[in-house]
């Protein structure tokens, strides 16, 4: 009973011993602050210059396009708000999704208090935005679009080159939130036509409380964080030094072989999708079945409910998330399988499992041993349940 | 987050099932919310023989269910019928905030399958308060 299974990956990931020992240096000797003068400062200085570097590499942009956050959230509200109040009269309309994360949601709910409205795009059965949509949406006075590059919770992809497209022809701003894409998807700003893009490091191997905003050379979004002169005057505090090189080394990280380590986990995937389906009556795949992250797996199991699923996984030492109600700390399960069109009662019924690098084939079995037992204990004791 | 009598009850919960020649049988909350309770009882001469529970639910749903089971057995109906939530989640050790509601739940259904049990009868009862779910009153569920 003391295995440990971790597949919450796309909750945060463990970091990578050599993302660490990039950053002890900065929590140790060299504790210089980036904007000094003198020796002692060069080499933190050093570090965030080649972080920046190395976050350009793995996104096809140029060092000077690279702005370090305290995280994704900040480089959502920081996208959104910044292009939201340097649009000044060219118009007040945004466009984004009904299943962003809560960093863009909420943001954007904000903004409509301020007077700016805001579309939100539905999405199919399988969580993708339709162009035509898209388009049909697109006003005279619309400033930005923001859609997601992956979802968090289902995993479905966006056809993101084809919106940059759309974006670039009526000249508006796009950005897209890739928190949950790098290190899973392939990522060049220039092919996909992406004006702004946020990330976070813990996501990939690296530390939390550490992120970038990719901002498109000569796009203009007002500040967030205003004080000093960091970040070339767009983004204020000194840096997080220790941080930003333990991201710019998980990114190198992440972001190298990609192909081969996304196969390699993508059947991982696979395996774990039809080893469910096969084995658990009335359980439905969310998300798209092929378009999806290649770690996500999501599913929802009919007439139970999901934190009773988390605790009972929990117990065989397997550690997951959930949409439900109960885990999302409010009256409704996760507004992403809601807007899937799934009625409330199965949406409470889910179970996110994200797979990792860190993750092998023994994990997979170790799962399909374990989960359908859990399942089927859990609906024995359902009133829903007509099996009963 | 949870006490560890909640997890005992939870992962090892008393009384669940159904009970084949049940006098008494009370359900509340609704599948929307994301718990239902289901309580079924054999009453004797006044008397809580048995009782068994179904539920749908979280952690807190299920561990509150078994725990009002547990307390109700072998009681009087009148007993039974001053079974408060409170008393529930003191016997568990307390439960976090969020999850008051469940043990609500678990005092309102075995209420229900009292007032079920004078309804077979012909007789009325009047039940102390009414929850069908989602009022919004215990915001934080």
């Amino acid at each position: 009973m003391n295995r440990f299974v971790y597949l919450d990956n796309s909750a945060t990931t463990p970091v990578k011993p050599e993302v660490l020992d990039a950053m002890l240096p900065f929590l140790r000797e060299d504790y210089g602050n980036p904007s000094s003068i003198y020796k002692k400062a060069a080499s933190a200085e050093a570090a965030v210059a080649e972080a920046r570097s190395q976050v350009a590499a793995a996104l096809g942009a140029k060092p000077g396009e690279i702005f370090f956050t305290s995280g994704g959230s900040e480089a959502d509200n920081w996208a959104i708000k910044g292009a939201a109040l340097a649009a000044g009269k060219k118009g007040k309309h945004i466009i984004s999704t009904q299943i962003e994360h809560h960093a863009v949601l909420h943001t954007l709910q904000f903004l409509e208090k301020q007077g700016y409205r805001v579309t939100y795009l539905p999405v199919d059965a399988e969580g993708k935005i339709r162009l035509e949509e898209l388009r049909a949406a697109i006003c005279e006075d619309t400033i930005l679009i923001t859609v997601m590059m992956a979802n968090n919770e289902i995993g479905t992809v966006q056809p993101i080159d084809e919106i940059g497209k759309l974006a670039r022809e009526k000249k508006i701003l796009f950005h897209t939130d890739a928190v949950q894409a790098i290190g899973s998807l392939e990522i060049d700003v220039e092919e996909l036509g992406v004006d702004l893009l946020s990330l976070s490091a813990h996501k990939f191997g690296g530390p939390k409380g550490v992120g970038a905003l990719y901002v498109r050379s000569g796009v203009r979004i007002e500040t967030l964080i205003h004080g000093g002169g960091q970040e070339r005057g767009r983004r204020a505090g000194t840096e997080n030094v220790a941080g930003v090189a333990g991201l710019g080394k998980a990114i190198a990280l992440a972001t190298e072989h990609l192909a081969e380590k996304t196969a390699r986990i993508r059947g991982l995937r696979d395996a774990l999708i039809e080893g469910i389906s096969a084995t658990i009556p009335d359980a439905r795949l969310n998300g798209h079945r092929e378009d999806r992250l290649p770690g996500n797996v999501n599913f929802c199991f009919r007439y139970i409910e999901g934190e009773a699923l988390l605790l009972r996984l929990d117990a065989k030492g397997i550690a997951a998330s959930s949409g439900s109600a109960c885990t999302s700390g409010s009256l409704d399960p996760s507004h992403v399988l809601l807007a899937l069109g799934l009625p409330h009662e199965i949406a409470h019924g889910s179970l996110r499992l994200s797979i990792g690098e860190q993750n092998t084939q023994e994990d997979i079995d170790y799962v399909l041993e374990v989960l359908p037992g859990i399942v089927e204990t859990l609906r024995m004791m359902s009133p829903l349940y007509p099996g009963n | 987050m949870y006490s560890e009598k909640v997890m005992d009850h939870f992962e090892n919960p008393r009384n669940v099932g159904e009970i084949p020649d049940a006098n008494a049988i009370g359900q509340v909350g609704n599948a929307k919310c994301g718990d239902i309770m289901k309580m079924y009882m054999k009453i004797e001469n006044d008397v809580i023989v048995d009782c068994r529970f179904k539920t749908f639910g979280c952690g807190a749903a299920i561990a509150t269910s078994s725990m009002a089971t547990e307390m109700v057995k072998g009681k009087t109906i009148e007993e039974a019928k001053k079974l408060t939530n409170k008393a529930v989640m003191e016997a568990l050790d307390g439960l976090p905030p969020a999850k008051v509601h469940c043990s609500v739940l678990a005092e309102e259904a075995i209420e229900a399958a009292i007032a079920d049990y004078y309804e077979r009868r012909g007789e009325t009862y009047e039940k102390k308060k009414t929850c069908d779910g989602c009022c919004g009153n215990c915001s934080g569920h």
